[in-house]
């Protein structure tokens, strides 16, 4: 198996001989000049955001400044692969929304970039001297040891040669001696360059990219497949519900106008009592459809929004209810959809078993949540794990980071409450889902 | 209520009838048709409505709520739109479902006269479909049975302070009918609906106006309630 790492690389032998060392050397070159050029821009940035924050023209700046680490920490994460196998995956979560704003609000609210800007400022203050250090120290050092019999063949005329300018030899074996001691330190060299290099690729990993974070990674791809889940789930009731209307429901209607008008053509007696008999099915089948379609995706809802479609189921309740819902502009499909279906279900409940007289829902959308209640005057008493649709709604619910709670005390009142962090959308059409 | 004559033709109406099922589309043309009125133009969209709208000056509207380009509500907007330009074309809308709002916002548009809003299924009822559009043609008010079936299961202010035949008087004004043929069904005597239709105007606070168009309100009352 090929080492993932520079440290399992060092543990095996031929590490010397291995393209490892280099690329360590080569990490710790790159890193000295990226940490050269990260300095001068941070610096460079932040005096003249300093300088010109006095006129306000600087401000823009210093945010940018602040930012420093997100590119500083791309870099290393992208250089981090030439000494490290295991993925490296960044910390950012991706915005709510495209454009410049929505980006910034979201990078600047989150720990990662100040984490990076840390990083950053660590790195361009301290470990970039390091890695110059160390390449000097493991890579250019046993280079000039081992060169001795070329410098004494160039510089020195054959006669002598400085070895790092420190020692003179003045005969060839002797030069070719340091030379071979050069090759030795050449090789001890090589795990100098192995250990600073895994050295800093650890801490480069533990401070922009945890190894944490690929479970922090896998738990936020698990909750958008979740919400991506509950969206196909959505627009394949939407596509049902289509379908029977496009298709069997308007078949149903051909068919009850066929038999209508046939009705009008046939002589009273048996087979006009058939065709009244055929026509009357024919209705009861478009009706017991209609209530069908309603049920999977009511058209009110997709049209015009969540305040009508709770109107509307309050209207189909068999207990009175009192709407009270103050909800301008539309919400997101995949919130509407799942208030909407929470209110309904809540309100079958009601009629089903709180023996209540009346109910009541109310509804707002305040400083970016959506809050509904929906009350009875019943007996109380319920439970909302026991068995009653309000458990895969509550999941429904949390999938888009809502919540619903239920107060019941025997005896009542009955209280369910949901809520949904969201945004108005303007959007007239049943669009995008909101994940 | 059917009975084996055929259909009456008061007059003969010319159609533009609106409906992206071909199937229906041309049901509904062979209905009218053999129900001695005219469809002057059959259209599969709501753009395509108000075009032929343009170019035949018909009567009477009938149309789809949902069609085609975005299969939402193009219908009926179309159809409200038209409403604004033409107060006085009277509309019939079809939909697959008993809609509260998709009523009020037909109803909202113009003085509410000349407005029908039915079931698709009525299509089946030859003669009671015939019967709507003629009476909306006529400048009447139809609302569908369903929609006023729903509306009766709340109980709310201020249809709260009718008694239960008011309510039953309301429900039938609503569907467009006469005193007399209120009369006729619930079995009294016009004289006593006529006082019922009165109970109801002075509790909804109707102003003193003329009588048909205060029949209106009360039913654009009880949709809103």
């Amino acid at each position: 198996m090929q080492p993932r790492n520079v440290w399992q690389a060092m543990s095996r032998t031929g590490f010397v001989l291995s393209s490892w060392p280099w690329r360590s050397a080569a990490y710790l070159l790159t890193g000295a000049v990226t940490g050269a050029v990260a300095l001068v821009g941070i610096v460079v940035s932040a005096v003249a955001g300093g300088v010109l924050a006095v006129v306000l023209v600087g401000l823009p700046l210093l945010v940018l400044t602040a930012l420093a680490g997100l590119p500083v920490a791309r870099v290393e994460r992208y250089r981090l692969r030439m000494v490290d196998a295991d993925p490296v995956p960044g910390l950012h979560r991706p915005p709510a929304a495209p454009g410049l704003r929505p980006w910034l609000a979201t990078r600047l609210r989150e720990r990662a970039t100040w984490r990076e800007l840390g990083h950053a400022l660590l790195f361009a203050g301290l470990l970039w001297p390091v890695d110059a250090l160390a390449v000097t120290v493991g890579l250019l050092l046993p280079l000039s040891v081992a060169a001795t019999p070329l410098l004494m063949a160039t510089a020195g005329d054959g006669r002598e040669a400085k070895v790092l300018k420190q020692w003179t030899v003045t005969d060839w074996p002797a030069a070719f001696g340091v030379a071979a001691l050069g090759l030795l330190l050449m090789a001890l060299c090589a795990y100098v360059l192995g250990v600073a290099a895994g050295a800093r690729a650890e801490l480069t990993r533990l401070l922009i990219a945890p190894r944490d974070a690929e479970l922090d990674a896998r738990v936020t791809e698990l909750a958008r497949s979740r919400v991506r889940l509950v969206d196909a789930f959505e627009a394949e009731r939407r596509r049902i519900e289509r379908d029977l209307h496009d298709g069997a429901q308007q078949r149903l209607v051909a068919l009850a106008m066929t038999l209508g008008l046939a009705r009008l053509d046939a002589p009273p007696g048996p087979l006009a009592d058939r065709l009244a008999k055929a026509h009357d099915e024919a209705g009861l089948a478009l009706a017991e459809l209609r209530e069908l379609i309603h049920g999977i995706h009511p058209e009110v809802l997709t049209d015009y929004g969540l305040e009508a479609a709770v109107a509307d189921a309050a209207d189909r309740s068999a207990v009175p209810v009192d709407v009270d819902l103050d909800l301008p502009g539309r919400l997101p499909g995949s919130v509407e959809s799942a208030a909407y279906f929470v209110v309904r279900e809540a309100l079958a409940n009601v009629a089903r078993h709180s023996g209540a007289d009346r109910a009541a829902v109310t509804g707002r959308h305040r400083g970016g949540r959506l809050t509904l209640e929906v009350r009875d005057d019943g007996r109380g008493g319920a439970d909302a794990s026991a068995g009653s649709g309000l458990t895969g709604l509550a999941d429904r619910v949390s999938v888009l980071d809502g919540r619903l709670s239920l107060s019941s005390p025997p005896g009542g009142p009955t209280l369910l409450r949901v809520e949904i962090p969201c945004e108005r959308t303007d959007r007239p059409a049943p669009a995008a889902p909101c994940a | 209520m059917r009975t084996d004559r055929p259909p009456r033709a008061r007059r003969s109406l010319r159609v533009v009838l609106a409906e992206d099922s071909v199937l229906l589309r041309e049901g509904i043309v062979g209905l009218l048709d053999r129900c001695g009125h005219e469809v002057a133009a059959a259209v599969g969209d709501a753009p395509a409505l108000v075009a032929a709208v343009e170019e035949h000056a018909p009567d009477i509207v009938v149309t789809d709520v949902r069609m085609p380009p975005g299969f939402q509500d193009e219908g009926l907007h179309a159809a409200v739109r038209l409403r604004e330009e033409r107060p006085a074309l009277p509309v019939l809308v079809l939909s697959q479902y008993v809609q509260r709002a998709y009523a009020s916002e037909l109803l909202d548009s113009g003085d509410g006269t000349g407005v029908g809003y039915l079931l698709k299924d009525r299509v089946g009822h030859v003669e009671e479909f015939v019967d709507a559009l003629c009476e909306v043609a006529d400048g009447g008010t139809v609302v569908d049975p369903e929609v006023v079936r729903q509306l009766l299961r709340r109980r709310r202010d201020p249809l709260e302070r009718l008694t239960p035949r008011e309510r039953e008087v309301l429900a039938l004004i609503a569907e467009g009918r006469s005193n007399g043929a209120i009369a006729r069904a619930l079995v009294v005597s016009e004289a006593a609906v006529g006082k019922h239709v009165s109970g109801i105007l002075t509790k909804l606070d109707l102003p003193p106006a003329q009588e048909t168009h205060r029949r209106v309100l009360a039913v654009l009352a009880y949709l809103r309630a």
